[in-house]
């Protein structure tokens, strides 16, 4: 597999989380993933448009949040920008069950599902520019 | 995302059938909590069979919804959930409260 990648923006709409890991998913299909990978990588993508939306565009309209996939080898590279609120303390917001809207019903589990269904995440914030989480899956399952 | 309710007795049966994500979420929670809306309603058994993606949006949704029911002695049990779903439900810990058919 040669390098490839594309990337999507749109809009910071809830109805836009199903798009996006469909897009990324139906993408990272051409390393052939099993199963089990391609639904990592779908939820995994869900749960960082999900912060995006929830967190990042907080009071926030007219937001857009951006996804690019990359395919190198037999890696699939995601990264996730949003350009709003950012994190104060990323340590913390990585940590399980913390929520900035404890009132909704929110598990706190989403950098908690990310880190556990991709090999790496990062996560790069600003309070006040946005946020950029990268994350790296290696296939397993994949032809070469 | 498609959320079928049928009571029998002090029971609500659940077939729940789509993405259970963030977006959809809301409209779930809103029809199980009117589904468990009167107190006599003490358990509620989900088959997952139709459910092809969730994330954690949904445990929060089944979370929630097992707090009411525990609080008037009651259960809630999930069955039928895909693999990728299971894990999900299993990374939260949420076989420490929820049954499993």
């Amino acid at each position: 597999m040669i390098h490839n990648d594309m990337t999507v923006r749109f809009a910071a709409l809830s109805q836009n989380e199903s798009f996006a890991r469909a897009a990324a998913g139906a993408f990272a299909s051409q390393l052939d993933p099993s199963v089990g990978e391609l639904a990592d990588i779908k939820t995994a993508v869900s749960e960082a448009v999900t912060n995006a939306i929830v967190h990042g565009y907080r009071g926030i309209s007219g937001g857009y949040v951006s996804l690019r996939v990359t395919l190198e080898k037999e890696e699939v590279l995601i990264e996730v920008t949003d350009e709003g609120r950012g994190i104060e303390n990323v340590e913390e917001a990585r940590k399980p069950f913390f929520t900035t809207a404890p009132g909704e019903e929110r598990s706190g589990m989403g950098f908690t599902v990310m880190e556990a269904f991709m090999d790496q995440v990062e996560v790069i914030s600003s309070p006040g520019k946005g946020t950029a989480v990268r994350m790296k899956k290696r296939l397993e399952g994949g032809t070469r | 995302m498609q959320v079928l309710c049928r009571r029998s007795g002090e029971m609500i049966l659940v077939r729940l059938e789509g993405e259970l994500d963030h977006h959809t979420a809301q409209k779930v929670r809103q029809t199980l909590e009117d589904a468990i809306r009167d107190p006599s309603v003490r358990q509620m058994t989900m088959d997952l069979s139709g459910l092809t993606f969730m994330d954690s949006s949904g445990i929060g949704v089944l979370l929630g919804r097992y707090k009411t029911l525990a609080s008037r002695g009651g259960w809630l049990k999930v069955e039928k959930a895909r693999p990728e779903i299971e894990r999900i439900m299993r990374m939260a810990g949420l076989f420490s409260v929820l049954r499993r058919g």
